[in-house]
């Protein structure tokens, strides 16, 4: 038994979705997605165990293609973070409805697929056929299933397929060009080669501009609240929970490894671009008067500090990048959920609107308020981990990095605290506001769940994480 | 051999057939014939006899001519087998389409196989008077004729062309015979007018593939003619000119000069562009499609920059861009038949109305963007790939930032199928189930070309 079987079972579940009909395919979609998630825990086991689950075979002769998935710390790392949101992220759409559903959940766990596929290709033919495929799904969904007014919902989805697709294609040229060096696409293969100084520049700057985009950086920023706004919630998790990691993690195990001289050098950029971002999103972030804009922005300031840390080349930023990208994963989706959970009762997401609720619905007020805080670094909860071990990472660098890094905390819990205050505290909303029913209750208790165990025994991930880490470290000082 | 000549004995059973009152069976047994015309084909593929010439070495079958002709015969199949409900207002000449589609078969054949100048004249020649005929077709039409005419006179200025360099490569060399060419051209001492009489023959040939600036007829060719006449031109007779053009320029000089490979270059880089912005303007799809073609041939042109690997890359990219451009004119007929025009209108609220149709269009335009699994994106990526090897990166960076523009165009129609709502309630698509199987085959076949690459490029091993 190897990883190609969790593909496989990720396929057929979309296809087996697609033809159930539109009334089961919630279920079925979840069902598979549940499984999918039991077997990829049962994958880890074996890993742990110390079997091998990598697969390779020949798929192309000419040019030289292998069909090959390696299974590292990190990758399971990401394997098991996608398997765990895929049906919380199911879960959480069981309140909404959606015309054509069958089509929808199909598209869901097709993209779950893909990205499970981003994460174990060890081809780097492989993996941009993964990385593409991911974005198709994305695409349909944001545009079919979205909300708000149909042109302009038009116009960011496509600015964000182009964006997208333009950086990718630079990718691809850059692996064309590796692999004319090479004569492979294995990844082994790539890290041995030795690039001279100009080639490594090139290769980091064609690999860049398909990360920047997708984490993404500033100032490639500009798709990414218009999106988030835009999408259906599921979408929005998927983009924000699952699918923008594809970018962080294509950072430590692509980009750094392959041109490690040029990420070197231009370090001090590299990072400040990425802090630029911490703060740009922060301060973007206090004025915006829409629920969903808000957490986009929030997500583009916390995004950028787990890129700031995949740049310091150290130990420390890169276990606390992987760290901070479970954290974040998890706690973005939960806060997204709640967004939809409030756009539920009330359809709208004006901040302005809001209010109130908190006598309503206690419940509900606690969770997310746990939510809040989970975001805003405190400690106890996973984030702290994630956010701490990053800053600490970019103090060794330069001390003013983490100055202004740790803005995203400060700034992060005051406009996190505002929002929080204006939607749910206040005079009693004249509104009626249902308590959170037992779907929702899992979903929201599931994170929470999570996100407080490994915040308070951070070690199980560590332990997986770390050696996976060490390695690919080794191969950029090499 | 076997093949041709079957291939024209189809092709005048055809005639014969409308004596015999056959006309409801016609496409099916020629669609039978076709596939045991493929059965031979394919059979012919372990025996390489690449030296062996027929015809008074007119002709000769290898594996690069039976891959094409492999592919030319499942387009034709293809074609052929939408003919049916297509004509069904012109019963009385149906039996002169067919044969019609069967001859400029044999013509796209002959131009893939030939050894010898003269046979290349008579193949493309065979192919082109179809092919104007076809554009014609629809006599009370007054766009068709309008194709019909542009086509013709164009055209038959290209073959003059095409004549003229051959005349000048004979003056030269004293040989039609392309093995005879080849050798002596290796040498030195030819007369100055062997490289212009090789120069004449290749414009005419880009001429014949649409690439820029040769390209100005295609647009307006493309519109007035009958879809299914469109459909024909951008797939076989785009492929087949494209294969001959390759026979060519391996066949008149193998070692291309620096020079040479700079006007490729050009010519490539100026394809795509022009093919790709104009087409982002145009509001009829069956235009748009002819600007897209005319960046295709441009992206098939770079192929040529590393000859050794070209006639690999060309068979996969002709396979890519033929099934991708055959589905989606297969949809495109099912949904405009009944229409005035081809424009993007047309096409609002299809994702509602037939979503598998739109899916399958949906599909061809992003293999024809070069998205992954479809066969369109390991297209692209071999040329990509071979081009950096031999270091021209700025075509390929131009390749790069024109499919980004090319997403442009193919995303308005994807955008029209599933945001817009169709405005009149009338209003069905024709529901031919001959198009949907026709869309769904050739779709299929696009996505397991996609996905296992090796079962078309192993062919020219």
């Amino acid at each position: 038994m190897n990883i190609t079987t969790l593909l496989i079972l990720l396929l057929t579940g979309a296809i087996i979705t697609l033809i159930s009909g539109d009334k089961l395919a919630s279920k079925v979609a979840l069902l598979f997605s549940l499984v999918a998630f039991g077997f990829s825990l049962n994958l880890l086991l074996q890993f742990n165990q110390g079997t091998n689950i990598s697969f390779i075979s020949n798929w192309i002769d000419n040019p030289k293609v292998a069909f090959a998935l390696k299974a590292d710390g990190l990758s399971m790392a990401m394997v098991l973070l996608t398997t765990a949101l895929t049906p919380l992220i199911i879960l959480s759409s069981f309140g909404n409805s959606f015309n054509n559903s069958k089509n929808f959940y199909a598209l869901v766990l097709f993209m779950a697929f893909a990205m499970t596929g981003t994460f174990l290709a060890a081809d780097g033919l492989l993996y941009y056929v993964f990385w593409e495929l991911a974005l198709i799904p994305i695409y349909f969904i944001a545009l079919i299933w979205g909300n708000g007014d149909v042109d302009e919902r038009k116009k960011a989805v496509v600015k964000f397929f182009i964006y997208t697709l333009a950086g990718s294609l630079f990718m691809l040229v850059g692996f064309a060009y590796l692999y004319s060096k090479a004569g492979s696409f294995l990844l082994e293969d790539l890290y041995k080669l030795e690039l001279s100084h100009s080639e490594q520049f090139w290769i980091f700057f064609a690999f860049f501009l398909a990360y920047a985009i997708k984490i993404p950086i500033i100032p490639f920023h500009t798709w990414q609240a218009k999106v988030y706004q835009k999408a259906p919630t599921v979408g929005t998790m998927l983009l924000s929970g699952i699918m923008l990691k594809m970018g962080l993690y294509s950072v430590i195990r692509w980009q750094l490894p392959i041109a490690p001289d040029a990420a070197k050098e231009y370090m001090p950029v590299l990072i400040g671009l990425s802090i630029a971002g911490v703060v740009y999103g922060s301060i973007v972030a206090l004025r915006q008067k829409d629920l969903k804009k808000l957490l986009a922005y929030s997500s583009l300031a916390h995004v950028g500090l787990i890129a700031a840390g995949c740049y310091t080349l150290t130990a420390d930023g890169l276990n606390g990048a992987v760290y901070q990208m479970i954290a974040h994963g998890f706690v973005i989706v939960g806060l997204f959920f709640a967004a939809e959970v409030i756009f539920r009762r009330f359809e709208t997401r004006k901040i302005k609107e809001l209010g109130g609720i908190r006598s309503q619905a206690s419940r509900f007020t606690s969770m997310f308020m746990i939510l809040v805080l989970a975001s805003v670094a405190l400690p106890g909860t996973y984030n702290f981990v994630g956010e701490f071990t990053v800053l600490y990472s970019l103090s060794q660098v330069n001390l003013w990095f983490a100055v202004f890094g740790g803005t995203t905390i400060i700034l992060g819990a005051y406009y996190m605290l505002k929002m929080f205050q204006n939607v749910m505290l206040g005079e009693t909303n004249p509104k009626v506001f249902a308590e959170v029913n037992l779907n929702e209750a899992i979903v929201f208790i599931t994170i929470i769940g999570f996100l407080l165990f490994f915040g308070l025994y951070p070690k199980p991930i560590n332990d997986l994480v770390n050696p996976a880490i060490k390695e690919i470290l080794a191969v950029i000082n090499r | 051999m076997q093949v041709l000549i079957s291939i024209v004995s189809l092709g005048v059973f055809c005639l014969l057939a409308e004596i015999f009152n056959l006309r409801k069976l016609l496409v099916p047994i020629t669609v039978i014939g076709l596939l045991a015309v493929l059965g031979i084909s394919l059979n012919l593929w372990s025996i390489d006899n690449s030296l062996d010439t027929q015809f008074t070495s007119m002709m000769a079958t290898n594996k690069f001519s039976s891959a094409f002709s492999t592919l030319f015969i499942l387009l034709t199949i293809f074609l052929i087998a939408m003919s049916d409900d297509f004509y069904k207002e012109h019963k009385a000449k149906f039996s002169d389409f067919i044969a019609i589609k069967l001859f400029l078969l044999t013509g796209a054949i002959a131009m893939v196989s030939f050894t010898n100048l003269a046979m290349f004249f008579l193949g493309i020649e065979v192919l082109s008077i179809s092919v104007y005929i076809l554009a014609a077709s629809e006599r009370l039409n007054v766009r068709s004729n309008e194709a019909g005419m542009k086509y013709f006179l164009l055209g038959s200025f290209a073959s003059g062309l095409i004549l003229f360099g051959i005349c000048l490569v004979y003056g030269a060399t004293g040989y039609f015979d392309m093995g005879e060419i080849y050798d002596l051209s290796q040498g030195v001492g030819l007369p100055v007018w062997y490289p212009i009489g090789v120069a004449l023959v290749i414009i005419g040939m880009l001429f014949k593939i649409a690439a820029a600036p040769f390209h100005f007829w295609v647009p307006d060719v493309y519109e007035g003619s009958p879809t299914l006449t469109t459909a024909t031109m951008s797939t076989l007779v785009k492929v087949a000119a494209i294969a001959t053009l390759y026979k060519l320029v391996s066949g008149f000089s193998v070692t291309i000069g620096y020079k040479v490979e700079n006007i490729i270059v050009v010519i490539s880089i100026l394809s795509m562009t022009i093919g790709n912005v104009m087409a982002l303007r145009q509001k009829n799809l069956k235009r748009m499609l002819a600007f897209s073609g005319i960046s295709h041939a441009g992206f098939m042109l770079m192929a040529f920059l590393n000859i050794s690997t070209a006639a690999n890359n060309l068979l996969y990219y002709t396979f890519a861009y033929a099934l991708a451009g055959i589905s989606a004119f297969a949809v495109i007929i099912m949904v405009t038949k009944n229409k005035e025009n081809e424009n993007i209108e047309n096409f609002n609220g299809l994702g509602k109305m037939s979503p598998v149709m739109a899916a399958i269009l949906t599909a061809s335009l992003l293999s024809m963007a070069g998205i992954p699994i479809f066969s369109g994106f390991f297209a692209k990526f071999m040329l990509f790939s071979d081009t950096v090897k031999v270091g021209y990166i700025i075509v390929v960076i131009a390749g790069v930032i024109n499919s980004i523009i090319s997403i442009g165009y193919y995303f308005k129609l994807i955008l029209a199928m599933y945001t817009k709502d169709f405005d009149n309630n009338e209003y069905k698509p024709a529901n031919y189930y001959i198009y949907s199987v026709v869309a769904v085959l050739s779709m299929a076949l696009n996505i397991v070309v996609g996905i296992y690459p090796s079962l078309v490029t192993q062919l020219l091993k």
